[in-house]
């Protein structure tokens, strides 16, 4: 009753599970109000803002500076160095191992999202560098049937902490999704026990994990790998629960209070370490990585990270510094303490 | 949990129609037989037709059937088994940070010579005590506990039993503002360095994040008519039919049922319920429980921490992998 997926294509953008009710804020495409789909409605303030300019600034609103769910192959380059990125495990494809039939088979559903996304499942995993930094990223993509964790998925984040593990660097995940997968059945609520097997591994192994919840995050993957990371961030505004908003008012039967479940309401509640918004992003997470390349298992002395880490950014101060690389969104202004004590509600 | 008292309001499973008319039927004709041996024999074949036809319906069961056998109000709960199969048990409230949630039943038990750790979700059994206890879905605070208990049966070299029977994890506000999903997450990473056995067995209904929070074992054990899904079939149906009268078809599809979940390896052992399920002889099934914790207890003795540590995270990280389809990890 408590894991929520996505039953639809993304393409229909409509309300899933996790994004059911009118204060979820999704980029909405409304082709038919809006001739040749250049521009778009804001959910958050409901300003008319031109999609050109919301991709350029790494899909936020230019008015409100509300964060969209950010496609996944954007959120690899926003990320990540230009030209270091490297995807791993690509090739392995969904199953419908139960012969899963809801409006048509399953298998159809993921022959269809495979076809129109370009992708194989919805977790894109690789290697690349973040500010100079070595890391292992796994990056949730919501259009791929709502984020949903199934099989592959799991395996994947599993194979993600293997690898960082391995190779010794932070493991760095980004999600967006509704929650486990309920194409596959039980197989599927077993990825919640496999990712953090994997992630129990990495952590007797000295590794550092960061996870960054963003918009939005719900159901079997936020009461798994998402919430146990070392570092829990959250992008502003980010809707995250364990249950979806419809389901706990179905269930209570009152309405919920302004701004429950949103990344502030979290951060108030003691959920999350810090809120930070995409243009900072990249600053933050180098920052951080350079604090966790103080941990024993990095080899490293207390308090000092080995010198083999890159210097290419700053580790003091950086949130003063423009990133070496240029990336979407870093002209943006305000800084991640401004966002959350400024949308706080 | 010894307070808890039946309550016998006629639980009518609709797949048991004809059963139950056959039960009354021989209820009445045991209470006039007496010395009457004309009526005797109707009696005993009364009884032999009641047998064929329950092990007929029983053989039968659809997936949906099974829901509302794992459901049925008179089906024994977690403190039935205390009551009935352990011979000590000392409970141990709260998670020392914010209260007591009586939708779990942690404590320390003993059947015979062994001792271990009971972790249970709590239904309870009369209107009052479900209103208490939720029906069995438990808050943040319920699954701290938990981990509180378990972590302390590690220090004391006490195994683990835990007994899942919850429709979900409770959804509601303070549930959120306390940290559901991170309670949870935490148990199921946590349950992965526990040193001592852990044996889960499914008892009731296995309802999602809600029972996996307590599911990570060596030893996975569901009851024959118990469930295990990711969603409950009304959730389901409710989702992906916009239908809730389609759960039925949503338990089907969803592959809950203990047979399926043994073939797909996500289950390790079944444990036999009663003819006519666990509601129709609580006491067999009661019987059969405490025969099954002693042996599945037995079955992980002589193994050290680390091993059992290693194999727990092995068993979970491979479940239902199909060979050469996953890259070998690392």
């Amino acid at each position: 009753m408590t894991e929520t997926s996505m039953s639809k294509d993304a393409s229909n953008s409509g309300d899933g599970e996790a994004g059911g009710d009118g204060r979820i804020n999704r980029l909405r495409f409304r082709k038919k109000d809006m001739p040749g789909g250049l521009w778009l409605k804001c959910e958050s303030c409901s300003g008319t803002i031109y999609r050109k300019e919301v991709v350029e600034k790494a899909y936020t609103c230019p008015a409100c500076g509300f964060h969209f769910t950010m496609p996944g192959a954007d959120r690899v380059r926003h990320t990540l160095d230009e030209g270091t990125w490297e995807e791993l495990f690509s090739e392995i494809e969904a199953m419908d191992r139960l012969g899963f039939v809801d409006s048509g088979p399953y298998g159809d559903k993921i022959e269809r999202t495979v076809k129109r996304t370009g992708q194989n499942e919805a977790l894109i995993a690789g290697r690349g560098e973040v500010l100079g930094r070595p890391v292992v990223l796994g990056v949730l993509d919501f259009k791929f049937l709502g984020g949903s964790m199934g099989e592959v998925v799991g395996e994947k984040i599993a194979l993600c902490c293997d690898v960082a593990r391995k190779e010794g660097k932070p493991l760095l995940l980004f999600t967006a999704s509704g929650g486990a997968r309920m194409h596959e059945g039980m197989l599927s609520l077993m990825q919640m026990a496999k990712t953090c097997s994997a992630l129990s591994k990495l952590n007797e192994d000295g590794g550092f994990s960061i996870c960054v919840l963003t918009h939005p995050t719900t159901g079997g993957v936020t009461a798994s790998f998402a919430m146990v990371c070392d570092i829990t961030l959250a992008e502003p505004g980010a809707l995250i629960g364990f249950a979806g908003p419809r389901v706990i008012a179905s269930t209570i039967k009152q309405e919920l209070p302004e701004g429950f479940q949103r990344a502030e309401f979290l951060l108030e509640k003691g959920q999350v370490d810090v809120i930070v918004s995409r243009d900072e992003m990249r600053n933050m997470l180098a920052r951080l990585i350079d604090f966790g390349a103080c941990r024993p298992g990095a080899g490293a002395t207390a308090g000092r990270r080995p010198a083999s880490s890159s210097e290419r950014a700053s580790s003091s101060g950086a949130e003063q510094e423009a990133p070496s690389t240029s990336v979407p969104g870093d002209e943006a202004k305000g800084s991640s303490g401004d966002v959350a004590s400024s949308d706080g509600s | 949990m010894s307070t808890e008292e039946k309550t016998r309001e006629p639980a009518g499973l609709p797949f048991e129609r004809d059963i139950q008319e056959m039960e009354r039927k021989l209820v009445d004709l045991e209470e006039q037989a007496g010395d009457d041996l004309d009526i005797s024999d109707e009696v005993r074949a009364l009884r032999a037709k009641l047998k064929d036809k329950l092990v007929e319906t029983y053989a039968g069961l659809s997936a949906w059937d099974q829901v509302t056998v794992a459901r049925h109000p008179d089906r024994p709960v977690t403190g039935d088994y205390v009551v009935g199969a352990f011979d000590e048990f000392i409970e141990l409230h709260g998670d020392k940070q914010y209260g007591d949630d009586p939708a779990i039943v942690t404590g320390l038990g003993r059947i015979g010579d062994r001792r271990f750790m009971l972790v249970g979700h709590r239904k309870g059994r009369t209107t009052k005590e479900r209103l208490r206890c939720n029906f069995g879905c438990a808050h943040p605070e319920g699954y701290r506990k938990a981990l509180r208990k378990m972590q302390l049966a590690e220090r004391m070299g006490l195994p683990i039993v835990t007994m899942i029977n919850t429709p979900g994890a409770y959804p509601g506000i303070g549930a959120e503002e306390r940290g559901q999903a991170a309670a949870i997450a935490e148990n199921i990473l946590k349950m992965f360095e526990l040193k001592v056995p852990v044996i889960a067995y499914v008892i009731g209904e296995g309802g999602s994040g809600g029972a996996l929070g307590i599911g990570i074992a060596d030893r996975v054990l569901m009851l024959q008519y118990a469930y295990y899904s990711v969603i409950s079939p009304e959730g389901c149906a409710a989702i992906l039919w916009k239908d809730g009268a389609r759960s039925p078809e949503a338990a089907e599809a969803l592959g809950l049922t203990a047979t399926i979940l043994q073939d797909l390896g996500i289950v390790d052992g079944v444990v036999h319920e009663p003819l006519g399920g666990a509601h129709r002889d609580t006491s067999v099934m009661i019987q059969s429980m405490r025969e099954s914790i002693v042996e599945e207890l037995a079955s992980l003795d002589g193994l050290d921490g680390e091993t059992l540590v290693a194999n727990r995270r092995e068993k979970f990280r491979h479940i239902g992998a199909i060979e050469g389809r996953f890259p070998s990890p690392a």
